[in-house]
């Protein structure tokens, strides 16, 4: 695909600075190879703090590029820093040397998890500096922005995302060029952009491997889809959990401002645009589009019925487009190519590509982004390598706490909206936690369960009270206490709590429950028939082999 | 790197303030322009003041901003990284997010229990430390992990108790005074 690349110097590290790498002792590498550059004097060679380089198991990663090609090296403690300049270099002996000393660090970019990645959200994370518009702008970010506002009408742009069949990538899939005609068409008047950067499912990281990484392109994605929709207000709003994310976008947005990339007038048209920040406070319900709003204008996050959707009725009551970081981010490279070429990737109902942010008992854990229809045992086990231990895969989760667990048995399912949709999960924002044999099913869906009884929000019966009763009565399943009256208790609720709920967290909940009840209901049997004989009960297990990873207070 | 809901809100006020920290809340709310839209700014920003949300305080933001004091408090006690109690000296978060689970991080909020001797959860802790857990950090390619006083501790070794107990040491969590 033709990123248009800068007149880069032949020679660079690329430090992957994304929170992940960061924690594995990022910062004291990058810290290590600029004093050693220094203290030579290196020509030539450039040192470039950049975003998620992917592997993020194998953090701190390193990238080293020269005119033979990249290396990546992983977990590479700081004392190894004049070993990776040596090798950079690449001259004489010496690289030589470096390098046989770094082969135990080096990683395999011909691995399928490497390989089989087809980047667009994701073809510049890792590539520019994230904290440089200038890098940035070399890169080609804004060059859509500018052409779009140049060339195109607002209708020619809302035709090109229709017709890249994108859907949102928050986890519903509503078709994107849908949702903008709604919010252009509304009757005349103020119209505004959000970005739903509250990405709070558990297991799930992309939209901070993006803030982190790129934030120019979600900014640009933004700006375009406020030129397409009318809008010249902006807000993106983030988990507070995320404060490298937040400074970075902060940052790049006061350099947008100063470059005319935002403000009034940008690129001599007559469309003007504000982008402002906003911080979560921890509170899950406020990934909820309506719940959002209502947090951006200084409220209690709690959702409210629907219709009026918020494309009509949205903050302070005017027309609002909400869309997630990643769908956002796919709209420069969606006009740069054309509607058709996103198309022409991943499957009839779920075009293009998604990213993924792979975790749990896999080998590799990180970012992938691959074409949808993918066959979630390709993603699992060629791209992620498995269970660590050789063992096998039990169970994929997807979806997060509205989500399920896809079994062994169904992992060659191709990854779309609709096919998991049918296995009793979804999308989701893209988090896939891998469980081995040792994690015992009625105990993942107590800890789901927990979760969304912590993040209930309280305004309706059902999921304020609902979750706490499933709750407890998986407890008995855990604990060994439950009778088979318990087991249609449990379905009956989570019936109940799934049709009257009044937003996507309630109705979602009991996800986790009906998915493992559908595919390992066995083990809610077998809580049924074996008599309570563990002690203390928390340390009971259902699962086959005495051992559980639930917590139990 | 600093991550967790005891430290976030502090974190994210230090990632706004591109000018000088606020010295008292008059000014916090001056700079907001006394916006009913930005409370939950303002409330994070006080929190860095004092460490936690006290009553007065939410009385004076109510006046200052011109808002009734429901909706002041309806807010603080809404969101979760809201603390209503002041804070212990130390405070440690767990993650209990799915990759983190898989990973052996209910065993590590026990081990971190017995450990200082709190109840997770219980934000008086043991007087000096609090354990709390939180939903997901983001990490979960280094799970399971832990946030000790802001710092992010990664890849804890459930499994292998005694270097567990090393890593947990080098991250500054005292052992119990009788072991």
């Amino acid at each position: 695909m033709p990123v248009p690349q800068p007149e880069s110097p032949a020679r660079q590290l690329r430090c992957c600075g994304a929170s992940g790498c960061r924690s594995a002792g990022g910062d004291a590498l990058l810290a290590a190879l600029r004093t050693a550059c220094d203290a030579d004097a290196t020509e030539g060679l450039t040192i470039k703090p950049v975003g998620c380089l992917r592997l993020c198991g194998r953090g701190p990663l390193v990238a080293c590029d020269g005119p033979e090609g990249t290396r990546l090296y992983g977990a590479v403690p700081p004392e190894r820093a004049a070993d990776l300049l040596a090798a950079a270099r690449e001259q004489g002996a010496e690289a030589g040397g470096a390098r046989a000393a770094l082969e135990s660090h080096r990683l395999d970019l011909e691995h399928p998890f490497f390989r089989l990645q087809r980047p667009v959200v994701l073809e510049t994370c890792g590539q520019v500096d994230p904290e440089s518009i200038d890098d940035a702008l070399a890169h080609g970010a804004y060059g859509q922005l500018r052409r779009v506002l140049a060339e195109l009408t607002p209708k020619q742009v809302r035709d090109e995302v229709r017709r890249s069949g994108l859907r949102g990538r928050g986890g519903a899939g509503y078709p994107t060029g849908l949702k903008w005609d709604t919010v252009a068409l509304q009757p005349p008047g103020p119209r505004t952009v959000v970005c739903n950067a509250d990405e709070g499912d558990p297991g799930a990281f992309m939209d901070r491997s993006v803030l982190e990484s790129d934030p120019h392109r979600l900014i640009e994605g933004m700006a375009i889809a406020a030129y397409a929709v009318g809008a010249d207000r902006g807000y993106v709003y983030v988990r507070a959990e995320y404060p490298l994310a937040i400074e970075r976008l902060r940052l790049a947005l006061q350099q947008a401002r100063r470059k005319g990339v935002l403000g009034r007038g940008i690129f001599g048209s007559d469309f003007s645009l504000t982008i402002e920040v906003r911080v979560g406070a921890g509170a899950y319900v406020c990934g909820e589009e309506t719940a959002l709003l209502l947090s951006i204008q200084g409220q209690r996050g709690m959702p409210r019925p629907r219709p009026p959707y918020p494309a009509q009725s949205g903050l302070w009551g005017a027309p609002t487009l909400i869309n997630n970081v990643e769908t956002f981010s796919a709209v420069p490279a969606i006009l740069r190519e054309g509607g058709d070429w996103y198309a022409a990737m991943g499957t009839e109902g779920s075009r293009g590509t998604k990213v993924f942010a792979l975790s749990g008992a896999v080998r590799h854990t990180g970012l992938v982004e691959v074409p949808m229809g993918m066959p979630l045992r390709t993603v699992v086990e060629e791209m992620g390598g498995g269970v660590p231990d050789g063992s096998a895969v039990k169970a994929v989760q997807t979806g997060g706490p509205s989500g399920g667990c896809i079994p062994e048995e169904r992992l060659d399912t191709p990854v779309d909206y609709e096919s998991l949709l049918q296995l009793g999960s979804m999308m989701g924002s893209g988090g896939m936690v891998v469980m081995g044999e040792t994690t015992s099913m009625p105990v993942v869906a107590r800890h789901f369960m927990r979760f969304s009884v912590n993040e209930s929000c309280g305004k309706c019966v059902p999921c304020r009270a609902g979750t706490v009763q499933l709750a407890e009565l998986l407890d008995r399943f855990v604990e060994h206490r439950a009778e088979a009256a318990d087991l249609e208790r449990l379905e009956e609720l989570c019936g109940m709590v799934r049709a009257t709920s009044l937003c996507g967290l309630g109705q979602a909940a009991p996800n986790p429950v009906l998915s493992t009840l559908r595919w390992f209901r066995h083990e809610y049997e077998a809580a049924l028939r074996e008599p309570s004989h563990c002690e203390p009960p928390d340390t009971c297990t259902v699962g086959p082999d005495g051992e559980t990873r639930g917590y139990a207070p | 790197m600093t991550v967790t809901p005891a430290s976030a809100a502090t974190t994210t006020a230090t990632a706004t303030a591109t000018t000088a920290a606020p010295a008292s809340l008059a000014q916090v709310v001056r700079r907001h322009g006394a916006r009913a839209d930005a409370l939950i700014e303002v409330l994070h920003q006080v929190q860095e003041l004092h460490g936690y949300l006290p009553p007065e305080a939410l009385r004076e933001v109510a006046t200052l901003m011109r808002l009734p004091l429901s909706r002041v408090y309806g807010v603080a006690s809404f969101y979760h990284l809201f603390r209503l109690e002041p804070p212990t000296a130390h405070r440690c978060a767990v993650c209990l997010g799915t990759a983190c689970f898989v990973r052996g991080g209910a065993q590590l909020a026990r081990r971190l229990e017995s450990r200082l001797g709190v109840e997770l959860d219980d934000p008086a802790g043991n007087g000096t430390w609090a354990v709390q857990h939180v939903s997901c950090l983001g990490a979960c390619g280094q799970a399971p992990v832990v946030v000790v006083d802001g710092v992010l501790v990664t890849k804890l070794p459930v499994d292998q108790p005694e270097e567990l107990e090393e890593r947990l040491d080098a991250a500054g969590l005292p052992r119990p005074a009788t072991a």
